[in-house]
């Protein structure tokens, strides 16, 4: 029995020091500092080659940092943590107010204090009016006032009127609304996903079958990557626009698309996709996100055959769209895989969209495509892509050129329309180039619930912090020989600069200039403004 | 939409001086602050406490309005403040006709921009604060020290060329989303600032406090300031999500930005909730509120130039 006195005591105290408001402050803070390291260090969700290379550079404090998950803060179970208990604080501090209030707005303004000399703002008038006029007056006055009417003894007459209870429900709309945001958000992230594909500009499609469909996914974890929508988009072209300086102007891809109720009758519906505007197909959005360059090569085989490659190579000079990548070409017709692994081609090099040499390196002058040029290594040999380890189909597998497995056989500046001549007599082709464009694919259901809840904490937030909570009592006395005294007394309940002006607009509005003693209203405003 | 060299040159022309005559209105605070008389009772009050060592008390602010020197010093350095204002607006103006968009796409002009806002701000403030005025005043030129010095380097290391906007800049939202994140930054400057002053003047008798406005004052224009902005920090990271939400494929994807506006925004959030709690007000609520504009500073340089993110368009 005692053991467990101790134990609801326990609970109330752990519950009642969380859902403090100084133990509130201090998680918000936490939450703060907390967040700092996912803006300053590299993040595993943002950008994972920054991270590997922040690690290369700081071998001994990297390990640790991992460790303590400084890496994917917002996936942390620290930082999870902070805000968990910072939900929980939300909830008790706002649970009990939301009673509160809901119990303030059925309870009458308070009844009039006996001595209104003591309130902040206060004025007090003779008027010729009955007290029933002035108490008339008064309420006409205080329309939009909340309002009780009180009788003391001696027959004088009470009015207490409060308003501004708007600023506490701004105040509880806030805070329900940013709960509700925070759990929009984590479903969004639980069932949403979000994928990236490059496709050519060259009327290539690319459907939203499944995750494999993607070169990279993200999916939320309840997605497992079947079901999701299905919708194709064909890429028919690219256009950019340059600044003379070689700063982008706008980029625009002409696509075609099947919502997922054309793709059985064949309907295409012309879109044009440009940055800012992604397409969005019921809850899906496909958004332009960059764009690059694919050389097309055909190679002509000693024997006559020929084979052609269009090969995405990926910008690295953002500036000048200077790309770099790898075409890779099997020799047809070798069933046998040991001769296979002698004949492969690779072809690796840079493109340069507007040639610029200096000697026979190659360089990019310009982003725009105006005199695309190629400087190539052919190299022949094992590619290693039988070898059981994955590989980039931007790169050539470095361990095999080490090992002598993949030997260069020619190295060459190519412009569209010239080609070289190998050793062994084959003709390596380069045809002209094709765009790519880089497209995501995002899916998150919850986002317009998330919207929604924003505007809310917006709004709340706007009236709790426009709307002025004060109250405003009368005390109306019948003269001693003729007329009535009338008393005026005011409190802000809130921190709130500003209620001196309108007080004294109401005792000016309520409290003729009398004609007796006091000759004009004495209005006493101690904390004024 | 071609630029036009000429209007950018007279844009230039009009940030250059409405620096120099930032830095006039300054060094006229400046005098006024040092030929404004400690307010100290006095004379024998002075020496008695510089004799024993003690605490000396002040008087309650000098009340009696006369046109001294530091009246009349104080005055026009308000009146140069609000020349250089509208100087510094055709600075504005005449760079967004020079290229024909908002004037606030890169590092130059949205620094330009927010020391428009931090002054405009200071002027409406000393404006609303009426009789007042007098002792608010003072705060002038330490309002104007960080608008000089932020205008300064604006216009020599992060000054960039008139260029039209890249295309993932090139929308609507640019108009909403950074005028608001513009608006709320200088208004929290002007916060920060009263904050800051709070605090060097929070230990009673400093000699450096005793010519400052009174802490009463410096809180309330803190306060009052912080409330204002608070809503359109607010609004400025919604908007933003919303742009993010058609420019990057995700509402919110934390970006360093996104996540340095959030923690500025908690921080804010604090000094708001800590200014309602008992044994928070003053200086606890105060030093909060300087850490505040501390984040969004640091959000502005470091995070614009030297972390890597979706919002380095620092142009430099």
């Amino acid at each position: 029995m005692n053991r467990l006195t101790q134990l609801t005591a326990l609970a109330r105290n752990t519950w009642r020091g969380l859902t403090s408001m100084r133990t509130a402050l201090a998680l918000l803070f936490l939450l703060a500092l907390g967040a700092l390291p996912g803006a300053l260090l590299p993040q595993y969700s943002l950008n994972a080659q920054r991270v590997r290379t922040y690690q290369a550079q700081h071998p001994t404090l990297a390990p640790v940092l991992d460790r303590l998950g400084f890496f994917e803060v917002f996936a942390s179970p620290w930082f999870a943590a902070i805000y968990l208990l910072l939900f929980v604080s939300l909830v008790g501090c706002v649970v009990p107010r939301s009673i509160d209030y809901a119990r303030q707005l059925r309870r009458p303004p308070v009844a009039t204090p006996r001595n209104l000399g003591r309130l902040p703002h206060h004025a007090v008038s003779e008027s010729a009016s009955t007290p029933a006029e002035v108490i008339a007056t008064a309420r006409r006055r205080l329309r939009g006032w909340r309002i009780a009417e009180g009788e003391e003894h001696g027959s004088v007459r009470t009015l207490s009127a409060e308003r501004g209870y708007l600023r506490e429900a701004g105040n509880l709309v806030f805070h329900v609304a940013l709960l509700g945001l925070l759990v929009s958000f984590a479903i969004g992230k639980l069932v949403g996903y979000e994928g990236q594909v490059i496709v050519l500009a060259n009327g290539s499609q690319f459907c939203n079958s499944g995750s494999l469909a993607y070169d990279s996914f993200r999916p939320g974890r309840s997605v497992d990557g079947t079901a999701l929508t299905p919708f194709c988009v064909q890429v028919n072209g690219f256009t950019p626009t340059y600044q003379p300086t070689g700063a982008p102007q706008d980029y625009r891809a002409a696509i075609t698309y099947q919502a997922p109720g054309d793709i059985a009758p064949g309907t295409w519906h012309p879109y044009l996709l440009k940055v800012n505007d992604p397409l969005r197909i019921g809850g899906t959005r496909v958004y332009l996100l960059g764009h690059g360059y694919a050389p097309q090569f055909t190679v002509t085989f000693p024997d006559g055959q020929q084979r052609s490659a269009v090969v995405q190579w990926p910008p690295v000079e953002l500036a000048t769209m200077l790309s770099e990548g790898t075409t890779k070409f099997d020799p047809p017709g070798v069933t046998d895989d040991a001769a296979r692994r002698t004949g492969q081609l690779a072809i690796t090099g840079l493109f340069a969209p507007t040639a610029a040499f200096r000697g026979s390196l190659l360089s990019s002058a310009f982003p725009d495509m105006l005199d695309p040029a190629v400087a190539i290594d052919v190299l022949k040999g094992d590619l290693g892509n039988n070898s059981g380890r994955g590989q980039s189909i931007f790169s050539i597998d470095q361990s095999m050129v080490d090992s002598g497995r993949l030997k260069q056989v020619a190295r060459q500046n190519l412009r569209p329309g010239q080609q070289l001549t190998l050793p062994d007599r084959t003709v390596v082709h380069f045809d002209g180039v094709t765009r790519f464009v880089s497209l995501q694919v995002s899916y998150d259901p919850t986002q317009l619930w998330v919207l929604g809840f924003a505007v809310l904490v917006l709004g709340g937030l706007g009236l709790s912090l426009t709307v002025k909570r004060r109250r405003l009592w009368v005390r109306v006395t019948p003269g001693e020989l003729a007329g009535t005294v009338v008393e005026l007394g005011g409190l802000a309940r809130t921190e709130a600069a500003g209620y001196g002006e309108e007080f004294e607009q109401i005792a000016a509005d309520l409290l003729p200039p009398g004609r007796a003693q006091p000759p004009v209203p004495t209005v006493l405003s101690k904390e004024g403004r | 939409m071609p630029i036009d060299p000429v209007v950018e040159y007279y844009s230039d022309l009009a940030y250059g001086t409405a620096l120099v005559l930032y830095l006039l209105a300054m060094v006229l605070h400046a005098v006024e602050y040092s030929v404004t008389p400690v307010p100290v009772t006095t004379a024998a009050g002075r020496v008695a406490a510089e004799g024993n060592g003690a605490v000396a008390t002040l008087a309650p602010p000098d009340s009696t309005p006369m046109r001294g020197t530091p009246e009349r010093v104080g005055r026009s350095a308000v009146a140069l403040t609000g020349l250089a204002v509208l100087v510094h607006a055709s600075s504005l103006a005449l760079r967004g006709a020079a290229i024909g968009r908002v004037p606030w796409a890169n590092m130059y002009e949205f620094t330009s921009a927010i020391c428009w806002v931090a002054v405009a701000c200071w002027l409406v403030a000393l404006y609303r604060q009426g009789s007042a005025a007098t002792s608010l005043r003072r705060l002038g030129g330490f309002v104007l020290l960080p608008v000089v010095v932020l205008m300064f380097l604006g216009g020599t290391v992060l000054y960039a060329r008139a260029a039209p906007l890249i295309p993932s800049l090139n929308s609507y939202w640019i108009t909403i989303h950074v005028s608001a994140a513009i608006t709320a930054t200088g208004i929290l400057l002007v916060s920060g600032v009263a904050s800051a002053l709070y605090l060097v003047g929070a230990p009673a008798g400093s000699r450096i406090a005793a010519r400052l406005p009174d802490s009463t004052t410096l809180d309330r224009v803190a306060y009052r300031t912080a409330v204002v902005a608070f809503p359109i920090w607010t609004f400025a990271i919604i908007a933003g999500a919303i742009w993010a939400e058609a420019a990057w494929g995700h509402y919110w994807g934390w970006d360093p930005k996104e996540t340095c506006a959030l923690v500025a925004w908690v921080v804010y959030a604090g000094y708001l909730h800590a200014r309602a709690t008992a044994g928070w007000r003053g200086s606890p609520a105060a030093w909060i509120n300087v850490v505040g504009f501390a984040v969004m500073l640091f959000n502005l340089f470091f995070v614009n130039i030297v972390v890597a993110g979706l919002h380095s368009y620092a142009g430099l």
